[in-house]
């Protein structure tokens, strides 16, 4: 009877195993994609020489020479391939995160439209669904980018929303004119959050210890508003706002949006809608009907058993799906080259125009998308783990 | 005794590198003898007879099933896979083809042999376990104990010299277990060399030339049924017994 | 101790089923579900009289830019006029029937494809035939036929032929990354699944791109490779990565169990896959493969951005190509989306057939 011990390293090796099979093919497999690389490298080598065009990333310290339609910030045409490239990136993400934040929301609404009592509201989300999930987005886009040039009116006809103006040169609204006292109210937004947080912390140790409810999410919402406040009197309750106004040929002064980034906006934001209204109606029904029975039968009310039992569950179905569809999202920003916003995709495209390094700038496109594809990945990767039900 | 058709021989098994799985088994079953393996869950018993067949691999000690030593040998592994059958305690039946075509799939890709004649050796399994009717229909629209028995038919389509059980009653509704038992007592009187992992004790009683009795990786007791179960000798298998048999 | 009797079943007192149950439970259950009603209403019954005024009422069927001009309503006219130059696309006038034969046949065969009687081995052979046949007669160039470039290909038979002819090329590479994926070589699978997520990672524009600026690059000297030939490879490539994910997520869906019964029946690996393993993934998946060919489909706009000009690119230039019909564009792009819609919304509704039809299958 002996105790337990440690396993022998192995000491045979027979040619006739599995594993002398694997390396042989494994071997193979290798040999034969390391030869088509190193082929359709000496071809490209060969190719570029001929036709004198440079390799290597150089480039993009190079003069642009073209202006760049609209930005976050500054860019002319004298600035570097760089430069334009970040502002491309910078382009992608905004459409992007925006389009996320709004999809989901309006998806969400539609998914839970689908389980209304109301069979006018559960056959018009249907409808919907069906609808802009079965024409392509391209075409979607190409409409919407219409109905901004051609159906809105000239600015000087624009049609007024309150203090907003929305005509051919896009949407223009009121913001606040930057002064060094919005800086306050950014740090007095930081000190509202984290002391709202510390609140929510505290209310929930009081709930676990005594059983009396304490507003977890209204107290520490009020906390974040109060710091916002507090930080604006401090900065010297600045109150001027750039408002638009109509000059003679275009709106002048205010914020700006414009009709290529609203077409895009809304365009990406009504079909990816489609797609998450399906993802949550699939959550939601995977979460069997007992548990539902069960949190009732224990006496929670509707807003607790969806909050405690419904929604956690859900989530767990959810989460991957819709982080695809972001993924979707973000990759199908790519199609604003054929409305004209200069995304990074566009902005690439007139570099291979100019500079003909193909590979180069392809190579950069993929990368941007690579590494937001890889941080979601990751991100999803750890949510899954995190909120994976223990089994045994 | 013969030489013996099965010979463990110091054989040891470990998961990853710390659960040492199986502890120096030695083990000899020989020709036509039929073995019962009992014991707590976790003690290694499907492990044990999964090893017979290579379904696990062990990494110390020799092997020996028909003469054939066991090892990373795939020619070998093949020669053993031809001669042993195994059935499962999810029976693993392939959902999609019918009774009949689970049958013949083996013996026609693997044995190279006429599809009439599969068929016919096919039929001739279904009708020793008593379920020939049910040779077109599909597993899925059989019950538990119908299933498992056309499992058993299956693996007899080898006409395997071993049959290797791997607890066949587990999964199964309590009315259905006689049917499987009965065709297993049926097949014991045969002749076949069986090894089984089950907790039937009745089973044991009525057909095991042996019973074995393993705990934590290592065989602590093996001894003829009535000896083992009148007169446990370790204290370990008089722990089990009274488990099992106490309800 | 009393006696039991039997009570024979009776109707129900109030009515549980017919219409004016299904309306009170549906529409008027509550008052927050008629305050919905009564809004939802409101707005369709403002809504619907003003489309239909503009789509039908008002609109022009007949007649040329003058009457569109001055009618208040749609200008479908522009769509009759212009419909043949949307549909073919550059594919010449005279020898349009051509383009609607072989697009029919290929429609047709893959009608005959989703049908169970048709799931027989020929049926590889009768595919390989129609593709000939689709791509010669295409082509021309023979017996008094008209040779007609790749380049002018175009319109609503280049939307179907790039689509289909890229799934049914897809396929098998798939399959082959899906089962590169699972192996236990480490090689093989980080291959594989550097492939799957370098190509999912991408949008299909960087894929069409890469086709269009990089492919003259990465060929040796005057080796040249028509546009379309170049567009359906990235396409393929692009479609096989999303399907290999689809096929890889049946393949582990099957038990464990199956594969360890086909080891100890003597079945080598490539017929445990073969006969086991790939017949259940696959009828597994079939609802997600449907759904990788409708995204295909609705991708195939994109390659109007390298200079094909299937359905949605040929419409652009249908209606770009006259400055008078141009402010009618709205009716052009509702035509092929309609067409787009009539596509994606049957295979859609196929798909769902089908998984009915599995799960059919699997109660006893």
């Amino acid at each position: 009877m002996s105790a337990a011990s440690k396993p022998p390293s192995k000491s045979r090796w027979s040619w006739r195993s599995q594993a002398f099979r694997a390396l042989v093919y494994q071997v193979l497999a290798v040999g034969v994609i390391a030869l088509i690389v190193w082929f359709l490298a000496h071809n490209t080598a060969t190719n570029m020489r001929q036709r004198g065009i440079q390799s290597g990333f150089g480039f993009l310290l190079g003069t642009a020479g073209f202006d760049i339609g609209e930005s976050l910030y500054a860019f002319d045409s004298g600035e570097s391939y760089l430069q334009a490239y970040l502002v491309g990136v910078t382009n992608t993400l905004r459409v992007a995160i925006l389009g996320i934040v709004l999809s989901t929301l309006l998806g969400t609404l539609l998914g839970i439209g689908r389980f209304s009592r109301n069979a006018l509201v559960r056959g018009l989300c249907r409808i919907y669904v069906e609808i802009f999930r079965n024409i392509p987005l391209l075409l979607q886009l190409l409409m919407w980018y219409l109905f901004f040039t051609e159906v809105l009116p000239s600015a000087t006809e624009a049609w007024t929303l309150g203090p907003m103006f929305l005509s051919k040169g896009g949407l223009n609204f009121p913001i606040p004119a930057w002064a060094s006292g919005h800086v306050w109210v950014a740090w007095g937004l930081l000190a509202g959050l984290c002391v709202g947080w510390l609140w929510r912390g505290r209310a929930r140790r009081r709930f676990e210890e005594t059983g009396q409810p304490h507003s977890m999410f209204w107290a520490p919402l009020g906390w974040v508003f109060l710091g916002a406040f507090l930080g604006w009197l401090l900065g010297g309750a600045p109150t001027e706002i750039n408002a638009p106004v109509k000059g003679e040929f275009a709106i002048e002064n205010g914020g700006a949006l414009t009709p290529e980034f609203l077409a895009l906006l809304i365009g990406l934001t009504i079909y990816t809608a489609a797609f998450v209204a399906e993802v949550v109606r699939g959550g939601i029904q995977s979460v069997s009907l007992g548990q539902a029975e069960a949190a009732s039968a224990l006496g929670l009310s509707q807003g607790q058993s969806m909050r405690l039992v419904m929604l956690p569950q859900a989530l767990r179905v959810i989460i991957p799906p819709m982080t695809n569809q972001y993924l979707n999202l973000t990759k199908n920003s790519s199609l604003a080259v054929a409305i004209g916003y200069p995304d990074v995709v566009s902005i690439a495209n007139t570099a291979i125009n100019q500079t003909g390094r193909a590979v180069e700038c392809i190579a950069l496109i993929m990368l941007v998308y690579l590494s937001t594809s890889l941080l979601t990945s990751l991100f999803m990767n750890w949510y899954n783990a995190r909120a994976a039900i223990k089994e045994r | 005794m013969t030489e013996p058709i099965i010979t463990f021989d110091k054989v040891n098994k470990w998961y990853g590198n710390n659960f040492h799985v199986l502890r120096d088994i030695d083990l000899q079953v020989g020709a036509g003898e039929r073995i019962v393996v009992c014991g707590p869950s976790g003690s290694g018993k499907s492990t044990l007879i999964r090893c017979i067949n290579r379904l696990e691999e062990h990494q110390q000690g020799r092997l020996v099933v028909d003469g054939v030593e066991i090892t990373d040998d795939l020619k070998a592994i093949d020669d053993v896979r031809k001669k042993v059958g195994m059935v499962f305690q999810q029976f693993n039946l392939f959902p999609h083809l019918t009774v009949l075509e689970n049958l013949t799939l083996s013996p026609m890709w693997v044995g190279r042999m006429p599809k009439k004649e599969a068929e016919e050796k096919a039929m001739e399994q279904l009708r020793r376990v008593r379920i020939a009717e049910q040779a077109l229909k599909y597993p899925l629209q059989l019950s538990g104990g119908q299933q498992q028995r056309v499992a058993i038919a299956r693996a007899l389509c080898l006409t395997p010299k071993i049959m290797l059980f791997d607890e066949p009653t587990s999964a199964l509704d309590p009315e259905m277990i006689k049917e499987v038992l009965d065709v297993m007592i049926e097949m014991a009187k045969q002749g076949i060399t069986m090894v089984c992992v089950t907790h039937e004790m009745g089973f044991a009683k009525a057909v095991a030339d042996r019973v074995i009795f393993m705990d934590e990786g290592q065989i602590v007791e093996q001894n003829t049924p009535e000896a083992f179960f009148n007169n446990p000798q370790s204290e370990r298998s008089r722990d089990f017994l009274s488990k099992i048999l106490g309800h | 101790m009393s006696t039991f009797t039997a009570i024979s079943p009776r109707p129900a007192p109030q009515s549980n089923s017919g219409p004016m149950a299904w309306c009170k439970a549906n529409l008027f259950h509550d008052w927050k579900t008629s305050t919905g009603t009564l809004l939802i209403g409101l707005i369709l019954l403002w809504l619907l009289p003003r489309l239909f005024q503009w789509g039908i009422t008002n609109a022009v069927w007949n007649g040329n830019y003058e009457t569109c001009h001055a009618a208040s309503g749609a200008c479908w006219a522009v769509v009759r006029e212009k419909f043949r130059f949307i549909l073919f696309g550059r594919y010449p006038h005279e020898e349009h029937w051509r383009a609607l034969l072989c697009t029919g046949m290929l429609l047709g065969l893959i009608l005959a494809s989703c049908t169970r009687t048709f799931w027989r081995p020929w049926l590889a052979v009768l595919w390989a035939g129609v593709l000939v046949l689709y791509l010669a007669l295409m082509r021309g160039g023979f017996a008094g036929l008209r040779f007609v470039e790749t380049d002018l290909w175009s319109g609503l038979p280049l939307t179907i032929l790039l689509a289909s002819l890229s799934m049914v090329m897809a396929f098998p590479i798939a399959v082959c990354i899906a089962l590169g994926r699972r192996s236990n070589m480490p090689a093989i699978r980080s291959l594989c699944t550097v492939y799957v997520e370098l190509i999912r990672g991408v949008p299909l524009i960087s894929v069409l791109f890469m086709a269009s600026f990089m492919f003259p690059l990465l060929m040796p000297q005057g080796f040249n490779i028509d546009v379309l030939i170049r567009v359906l490879a990235g396409i393929t490539l692009f479609a096989a990565a999303y399907m290999a994910e689809v096929i890889r997520g049946g393949l582990q869906a099957i038990p464990k169990g199956q594969i360890e019964a086909a080891a100890t029946l003597g079945l080598s690996y490539w017929q445990t896959q073969r006969m086991i393993v790939l017949p259940q993934a696959l009828a597994m998946v079939v609802p997600g493969i449907m759904n990788n060919f409708i995204s295909t489909f609705k991708d195939t706009s994109l390659v109007a951005i390298v200079s094909l000009y299937e359905l949605t690119g040929a419409m652009g230039m249908a209606m770009n190509s006259e400055a008078d019909w141009r402010p009618f564009r709205i009716e052009g792009y509702l035509f092929i989306a309609l067409i787009y819609f009539v596509f994606c919304y049957s295979m859609s509704l196929y798909s769902q057939w089908i998984e009915a039809q599995v799960n059919k299958s699997k109660q006893r």
